[in-house]
């Protein structure tokens, strides 16, 4: 039982969501709008203003979550937008308080949910090094024994002491996340602060964070990078509408979470209301299939796929001048490529009622990870239709330069076919 | 091993909740810091610096002096108007900046509060306490116009560090109800350029106390300010009544206005990260 590094129990958050005011009559606006002040105040004094009315619309943030944490395990936590990592890493933090339940934090603890907080504009990179360490629990002489080692680590030594606000926002980014690098707690909760910054700075970012889980603390991180949860988490916590749906080795929760993402995303194409376009056309179903032409879950690098859209035609007319386009992006959103049928053909498509539009794509230059796609058709230079995250492109370790040597994971999104030669 | 390590328990808490001053005490540095950054920050970008931490109660001493000693010709204890007024003007001006800053200081910290837990109280108190090294500056200039005017201080003088600390509890009692209240009632913002004007003619700033009997005054110096300002006037400047009802009266007012403040601030808390 020593070994445990956080305790959740029943933990739930309730919000409320906007008052919704229900004056009727200008008299009864005015009327309340005299006497409020008077029942306010008397609220106030009691300290109740705080506590939600019963009539307020409340939203539970989160529910009934329980788990427990050893110490030394780095623990990823993902879930889609409103699941309520945020309010879960917020109530560890200390910073607003569950509404039932309870939590216990056995040891010395430092929550990073942003990184650069409490920098101050008009001070000196010195003087924020000094005041973001202490925001963040350091003490001043652990700051000052650091110090080299901060500035060392965010490359900004020429500028330290000129004020931050004449910072790039890239020295700005790198002089915070060195502060909050050289943290040295037992236990270390951190929010997507990795989510920012160029490809290289997140990449040194995920080294750091590497680091840390290494040396056996315990690190409790929220992340949209699914490839960062498989690589440094040893659990993970999947959250989904507040509750906790699974807890296991990251790899299945990761599976768990894109199979439901999918489900979400999959059966919608057709249903999905937040597409743009005329609607001449319309996608109703996008899907990936392997080199034998099967539908897949996953594709392996190297293999030839294809991208299959069925689509329905509402005039059911022959479109014969439709131009396509396929557009890639990487797990952290990144724009990777689009496949765009005006330039790889100069014909126009053809788009025929009930057919299938296909776009082959050799040899797959992708790295494993996980990728997704957008899709629009023009029709005559109109747009007609547009689904952002149409669907999704889930890679795999693959042969892909043909010598039975799988590329390792880490260099980038992309496979570059290429040959060696001395002259 | 069990005994070396922290527990910290996070749960909801129902109604008032302990001051937890042992903690405030433990995050002392980061109090240091932020007195450190609101002082270095305060006079950034001005072309005047800390010129500003005199030209404020100077220019309020001279205003005064043409206005209430010359034209008005009210009383001043027989000493100087313009060093009777300076005199009080010094530890009120650290008195309504303090109030100033502090009031808003958790609206402007919200970044802070919603990303970093530490001690919520450090907030308002660095914004009071850092005000004393204006309060310093200006009494530079004090100690230089009783120079000037050969006026002595007495052995009353000794008070001199009872009546500062009394100074800053009155500040920070007001300071945290209003820093508090301003979370949910933005109000607060609006009512305080006008609270303090009013405050400054209900304290004897621009006139004696005297002009009251006794009995009066003792009634009138549960306004806190009252007994700071008749206090700092009987140690440095000799003026004859010694406000001993007074500032026994301010003292205990200012004592409860903390005392209150810390529990009504320490209550509302847990709603700020929520409401900001």
């Amino acid at each position: 039982m020593g070994d445990i590094a956080i305790r959740v129990e029943e933990i739930g958050k309730l919000y409320r969501i906007g008052k919704r005011e229900k004056y009727k009559t200008l008299r009864d606006t005015l009327a309340s709008a005299f006497t409020a002040p008077f029942r306010n105040a008397g609220k106030l004094l009691r300290g109740e203003w705080a506590d939600p009315g019963e009539s307020d619309p409340t939203i539970w943030a989160l529910k009934d979550i329980s788990f427990e944490v050893q110490r030394g395990e780095v623990i990823g936590v993902i879930g889609g937008n409103g699941a309520g990592k945020s309010t879960l890493l917020k109530i560890l933090s200390r910073i607003t308080e569950p509404t039932t339940g309870f939590a216990e934090i056995h040891g010395q603890v430092a929550s990073l949910l942003e990184v650069g907080t409490g920098f101050h504009p008009e001070l000196t990179g010195r003087e924020n090094i000094f005041l973001n360490g202490a925001i963040l629990g350091m003490k001043r002489a652990e700051i000052e024994r650091k110090f080299d080692e901060i500035v060392a680590f965010s490359e900004v030594e020429r500028f330290i002491d000129t004020t931050v606000k004449h910072y790039s926002s890239g020295m700005y980014l790198r002089l915070a996340f060195a502060v909050a690098a050289h943290l040295e707690p037992e236990i270390l909760i951190v929010d997507e602060v990795l989510a920012v910054g160029d490809a290289a700075f997140q990449r040194k970012c995920l080294g750091k964070m590497g680091d840390v889980a290494k040396e056996g603390r315990t690190v409790f991180f929220v992340s949209h990078n699914m490839a960062a949860i498989s690589s440094l988490c040893t659990r993970a916590l999947l959250l989904d509408s507040g509750r906790l749906k699974v807890s296991d080795t990251p790899q299945s929760v990761i599976e768990e979470y894109l199979s439901k993402t999918r489900k979400d995303a999959g059966v919608p194409l057709s249903e999905r209301k937040d597409r743009k376009g005329g609607g001449k056309v319309r996608f109703t179903n996008a899907s990936v299939l392997n080199n034998r032409g099967e539908v897949v879950e996953s594709v392996v690098s190297g293999q030839d796929i294809s991208i299959s859209l069925a689509y329905e035609i509402p005039s059911s007319e022959k479109i014969d001048n439709a131009i396509v386009q396929i557009k890639f992006a990487g797990g952290l959103g990144q724009q990777l490529f689009a496949c765009l049928s005006r330039t790889s053909s100069r014909e126009s498509i053809e788009l025929v009622p009930g057919a299938r539009l296909y776009c082959n794509i050799p040899r797959l230059p992708l790295a494993p990870g996980l990728y997704t796609y957008s899709i629009w058709c023009k029709v005559a230079g109109r747009l007609e239709d547009l689904v952002s995250e149409a669907g999704m492109l889930s890679v795999s370790e693959g042969d892909y330069f043909g010598t039975g040597i799988f590329p390792a994971r880490t260099v980038g999104d992309f496979l570059v076919a290429h040959t060696w030669s001395t002259r | 091993m069990e005994e070396s390590v922290q527990v910290i328990r996070i749960e909801p808490s129902k109604g008032w909740v302990a001051l937890q001053l042992k903690e405030l005490w433990a995050y002392r540095e980061l109090l240091y810091f932020l007195i450190w950054r609101d002082v270095k920050v305060r006079y950034k970008q001005t072309a005047l610096g800390a010129a500003w931490a005199i030209i404020q109660p100077v220019f309020t001493m001279i205003v005064f002096s043409l206005f209430f000693g010359r034209l008005a010709k009210i009383p001043s204890d027989g000493i100087p108007y313009p060093i009777f007024a300076y005199a009080a003007l010094v530890p009120w001006t650290f008195f309504s900046q303090g109030l100033g800053q502090a009031a808003n200081s958790l609206v402007g910290s919200s970044n802070l509060l919603k990303k970093v837990y530490f001690p919520r109280l450090s907030v308002p108190i660095a914004s009071v306490l850092s005000g004393l090294i204006d309060f310093l500056i200006a009494f530079i200039v004090l100690l230089g116009m009783m120079l000037y005017y050969g006026i002595h201080p007495t052995l009353n003088v000794i008070w001199l560090p009872f009546l500062l600390l009394l100074t800053v509890i009155t500040s920070l009692g007001v300071s945290l109800w209003l820093s508090a209240l301003n979370v949910h009632f933005r109000d607060v913002r609006h009512v305080l350029p006008f609270l303090t004007q009013f405050w400054l003619f209900a304290t004897p700033i621009a006139y004696p106390s005297s002009l009251l009997s006794e009995s009066w005054r003792t009634l009138y110096s549960i306004n806190p300010m009252v007994g700071v300002v008749e206090g700092f006037r009987w140690a440095l400047l000799g003026v004859e009544t010694a406000p001993g009802p007074m500032l026994i009266v301010s003292s205990l007012v200012a004592l409860a206005l903390l005392v209150g403040g810390v529990f009504y601030f320490r209550r509302l808390e847990k709603t700020f990260a929520d409401v900001l």
